[in-house]
């Protein structure tokens, strides 16, 4: 592949960068037509059914050969009267980042380069939080949690209503859906960060590199538009665990269920039964920088 | 249709002719473009991880010179103005290597912006038509479409103010007049559209402040104009063409109150966040005096601002203005100072302190260097060539009929 690399370059490079280097991303002379049908695979909405299911049977053999096990790509829709929100008890979260974890070997995030799609934010008492996260410690390392004199808040996407990410998305690649959970088409995504940028909550992740994942800790559990195995150079982001939630019946994303201490909520916001429109309904909530009328369905408070 | 292919080969093949300099220029230039191209590939092979550039910081080297360079771009407008809507002659005469810098300066623009996306096999996703275009929502959208409108339309006037000279004939400004015309508002638009760019993003207070736009076009007419002096003096050394001092001197002096507007600009930026003293103070702080101890910027942004003010009393004075040898210094003073403060001084700020209030000090890689370089080299080649090609016709050296009583013509 190397040699035929350079051989290509020396040849083209009169042509210019550009010409050149269009030529090298493409698969020339391959004659796997899978690679060729990833190039123009269209973008997912626009897909009909039998489209639908030719791309997951593809990408279903990729991921068998790449991880040599059988991986599930599902395609659930958004079933109708569901709007996901999630609900963080900030006065019982000890910081212990199981979360993080348990969400990355869920979600198939790389291992390496390692990407997170949580942020626990560690303050002192007293410290600036809500709208002015500068005295936030991210990279904190202490034997024991909680610690003394400190709280802790974990920060992911907060799948706005308004969601800025959504709307710079050069090509559409990102969108939120019915049920309210924002997501992105690892085939269409183009790598500009543009939605990066536009997020005011840090929770996008990119692929700076290809994501390594060791084949035996590969969740076979997937969905096209959650947690499949992603590509270097596209944006990847929190989805309520969607390969999860959108079931019938559902389950919870994995960093609720992982929680030791009961510090995470989530539910149906059009329930009126819903464990998150009880702590709606009983407990003083805020939402992140309100400020930016981004309307997040993602609220903090405190039970106690 | 035979014989315009014919004189459109011997216009290029002008390219093939030249001193020892011209050869040792090119190849020079080519050396650097291919060594940027073989970075290139390295980059595509192992990922956007052979920059510096991550989560926090997530754009870098690369966005910053492509914002300077839509603002090269975007000048040479300052030369159509007096040109045509004033019928300025001396400036008329050389508007034409305005508009190919232009040309050159948004083909790099348009590199920049490729080298620095995650799946360059997924271009054909932001065509309009064949891809997927969020427009009118994402500026990025607009911005794709701007910047090959301005490429468009100079390419047009250009090659067509060429084809007409090469043969003899007086361009029809019946015809052409209207595209310079367009051409104006385009180049303000191009800068426009790729200010709202940051300035939409209410999640970067840096880049979320009504001031941006503005001192963006302030700042594209400081240092684009002065490149432009800078070539035009090399080109009139170089090749037969004359080009009047009056000219230059006149750009000079548009440069003198471009660069006072961009200052009072700062100023009323620094007077806003430092008094007021808002939590979004920070990226100022940041990049002037440093935040929590890191301050890889600012000596950077200083040197701008000394360069800058520098430069200001330079192309105020008319003495110093008219003189070529301390403008030329004002020149470069004020290039590098722009390309410092809307390069790097614009991009990075709006990423420190992170939206998680997380500081992550950026600096270009290795790598990103060579690529830059490879960009900036590759640019300068096409300008060159362009230059090459354009030069003998517009000194009436290269003709594709002879006026009168010529021979052989079919």
């Amino acid at each position: 592949m190397k040699s035929k690399k350079d051989k290509l370059t020396r040849r083209n490079f009169l042509k210019g960068a550009a010409a050149g280097t269009a030529t090298l991303a493409l698969p020339v002379g391959t004659s796997d037509a899978s690679v060729w049908e990833a190039f123009f695979q269209k973008h997912f909405r626009e897909l009909n059914k039998d489209e639908v299911a030719d791309v997951i049977k593809r990408l279903e053999e990729e991921y068998k050969e790449k991880y040599k096990k059988d991986v599930k790509v599902k395609t659930t829709d958004a079933q109708p009267g569901v709007l996901f929100s999630y609900g963080l008890d900030l006065s019982r979260c000890i910081g212990c980042r199981r979360c993080v974890y348990a969400c990355a070997r869920e979600n198939n995030q790389s291992r390496d380069p390692q990407i997170h799609w949580i942020s626990v934010l560690r303050f002192e008492q007293g410290e600036k939080f809500v709208s002015n996260l500068e005295e936030a410690d991210k990279y904190y390392y202490p034997e024991k949690v909680p610690e003394d004199g400190h709280f802790y808040m974990p920060i992911a996407c907060q799948q706005c209503e308004n969601p800025p990410c959504v709307k710079v998305c050069p090509t559409k690649a990102t969108w939120k859906e019915p049920d309210g959970i924002v997501v992105v088409d690892y085939n269409w995504c183009i790598g500009c960060r543009f939605c990066m940028a536009a997020c005011p909550y840090g929770a996008r992740r990119f692929n700076w590199a290809a994501p390594q994942i060791a084949k035996e800790e590969v969740n076979p559990d997937t969905h096209y538009l959650g947690n499949r195995p992603r590509y270097k150079g596209v944006v990847e982001k929190c989805t309520f665990c969607i390969q999860r939630t959108r079931g019938n019946p559902g389950r919870y994303p994995a960093c609720v269920e992982v929680c030791p201490v009961g510090a995470r909520k989530f539910g149906n916001l059009l329930d009126p039964e819903s464990e998150i429109r009880y702590c709606l309904e009983h407990k003083r909530v805020f939402r992140l920088k309100e400020e930016l009328n981004t309307a997040p369905k993602f609220y903090y408070f405190f039970a106690t | 249709m035979f014989q315009l292919a014919k004189n459109f080969f011997v216009f290029l093949s002008q390219v093939t002719k030249g001193n020892k300099y011209y050869f040792a220029w090119i190849g020079f230039l080519s050396l650097l473009v291919l060594l940027g191209l073989i970075t290139y590939i390295k980059q595509l092979d192992n990922g956007l991880i052979v920059t510096n550039m991550r989560d926090q910081v997530s754009w870098g080297f690369y966005i910053s010179n492509f914002t300077y360079l839509v603002g090269v771009a975007a000048a040479a407008v300052l030369l159509v103005v007096p040109a045509y809507l004033y019928n300025f002659k001396p400036i008329k005469e050389i508007v034409l290597f305005g508009e190919l810098l232009a040309v050159s300066a948004i083909t790099m623009c348009i590199l920049f912006v490729v080298i620095d996306m995650g799946r360059i096999d997924r271009l054909w996703h932001v065509m309009p038509f064949i891809g997927n275009m969020n427009f009118p929502s994402s500026l990025l959208a607009w911005d794709i479409i701007v910047l090959n409108g301005y490429l468009a339309i100079n390419l047009t006037i250009s090659f067509y103010a060429l084809y007409k000279m090469a043969n003899s004939k007086e361009y029809n400004l019946q015809i052409i007049k209207p595209l310079i015309l367009l051409s104006i508002p385009w180049a303000v638009s191009i800068h426009t559209v790729t200010a709202f760019l940051y300035n939409g993003l209410a999640s970067r207070p840096f880049w979320n402040a009504s001031i941006l736009a503005p001192r963006f076009l302030t700042s594209a007419f400081c240092a684009g104009p002065a490149i432009m002096i800078i070539i035009f003096q090399i080109i009139r050394k170089v090749s037969k063409i004359e080009i009047e001092n009056k000219a230059i001197f006149k750009i000079a002096e548009l440069v003198a109150y471009a660069i006072g507007i961009n200052l009072f600009l700062l100023a009323a930026e620094f007077f806003k966040e430092f008094y007021s003293g808002s939590v979004h103070l920070a990226p100022m702080e940041y990049l002037y005096f440093g935040l929590h101890h890191h301050n890889n910027l600012v000596p950077w942004m200083w040197t701008a601002m000394i360069f800058n003010i520098t430069a200001f009393l330079i192309f105020l004075r008319p003495q110093t203005r008219e003189n070529l040898f301390t403008l030329n210094i004002g020149c470069v003073l004020v290039m590098t100072g722009i390309y410092i403060e809307k390069g790097m001084g614009l991009v990075i700020p709006g990423f420190i302190p992170g939206t998680l209030g997380e500081i992550y000090e950026y600096g270009p890689s290795f790598n990103e260097k060579m690529i830059t370089i490879g960009v900036w080299a590759f640019g300068a080649l096409i300008y060159t060539l362009l230059l090459k090609c354009a030069i003998p016709v517009y000194t009436g050296e290269l003709r594709f009929y002879k006026p009168e009583g010529s021979v052989g013509n079919q």
